[in-house]
């Protein structure tokens, strides 16, 4: 069972009552992008064993969605944050390194 | 004024706990910065209480609040005062970022009466029900069963669940179930 805590209500909630909301951090390219730019940004996901940022919605909670970094081989989560910022937090990251030593994810490592 | 038609006309169940559906229960949902100085103030003017903190309940005679989430509270209070008191926050805050609905009519309110409703909440909710995980003060929005539902506790045997009208059948049906009398695990009370 997945638990993860929303940032926004302090709830360690059960997987059952949040929604998946797919890769984090997506940078959008809209109608004047090249075709790569729009390509990647519309079908390339990373589908990784191990790290991952990901978007949640505590959808029968408080309705927010948030960030969370956790991995998808073990269901460990390192740790939830805002959903407004475009890269993790450095604290997640260093509990990441900790843990995870030599992990990458897209650019970050 | 007209009657109040109440979703399952005022349904009862006895068992492990006694469920009613309890009559008109006014709401008013407030959205805005829950911090926001103008916005506490004016519903302390207006409702007598003062917005409750994170995942807390506030309650002063018959009118309410309940944390719904960082920008969202709802307002209670008696069913026939419900617009008025709406109108009166509105006004108060028609310069402020804030949004003031009366939503009496959106959601049944069922009253769970009874030592044994820690564990009738707990066999629906993904939610730990233990008496030093959850307090009466306490509001949780959760899912029971299918459903979205939202519950606090008044007193130690008395509980109070939410959700929307549409599903309130559904809701006494579960609620029902989970608290019939050959259901019992007594998980809390050993």
């Amino acid at each position: 069972m997945l638990l993860i805590t929303c940032p926004y209500c302090g709830v360690a909630a059960e997987e059952t009552e949040l929604h998946a909301g797919g890769e984090a951090h997506l940078t959008r390219f809209g109608p004047d992008s090249s075709d790569e730019d729009f390509t990647g940004y519309l079908f390339h996901r990373e589908n990784p064993k191990g790290v991952h940022f990901e978007r949640w919605r505590h959808v029968n909670g408080c309705g927010k969605w948030f960030h969370a970094a956790r991995c998808t081989n073990t269901l460990e989560v390192f740790g939830t944050y805002s959903a407004q910022t475009t890269e993790p937090p450095k604290d997640i990251l260093d509990t990441i390194r900790a843990k995870r030593p030599g992990f990458t994810w897209r650019t970050i490592a | 004024m007209s009657d109040v038609a109440l979703a399952l006309g005022g349904a009862n169940f006895d068992g492990l706990v006694e469920i009613t559906e309890l009559a008109g229960q006014g709401m008013v949902t407030l959205r805005g910065d829950l911090t926001d100085n103008t916005i506490v103030t004016a519903v302390n003017d207006v409702f007598g209480v003062t917005l409750p903190g994170t995942r807390e309940t506030a309650f002063s005679g018959d009118t309410g609040a309940l944390w719904m989430s960082p920008d969202e509270a709802m307002l209670l209070c008696s069913y026939d005062k419900a617009q008025d008191l709406a109108d009166d926050l509105a006004a108060k805050l028609a310069d402020a970022h804030a949004l003031v609905v009366n939503v009496s009519d959106a959601r049944a309110v069922f009253q769970l009466k009874g030592t044994m409703l820690r564990e009738v909440i707990a066999k629906l909710a993904p939610v730990d029900m233990r008496a030093d995980a959850f307090t009466p003060g306490m509001v949780r929005r959760t899912r029971m069963a299918q459903v979205a539902a939202a519950f606090w506790m008044d007193d130690a045997s008395t509980a109070r669940v939410v959700c929307f009208r549409s599903v309130a059948a559904y809701m006494f049906g579960i609620l029902s179930m989970s608290a019939d009398d050959s259901s019992a695990v007594n998980h809390f009370t050993r």
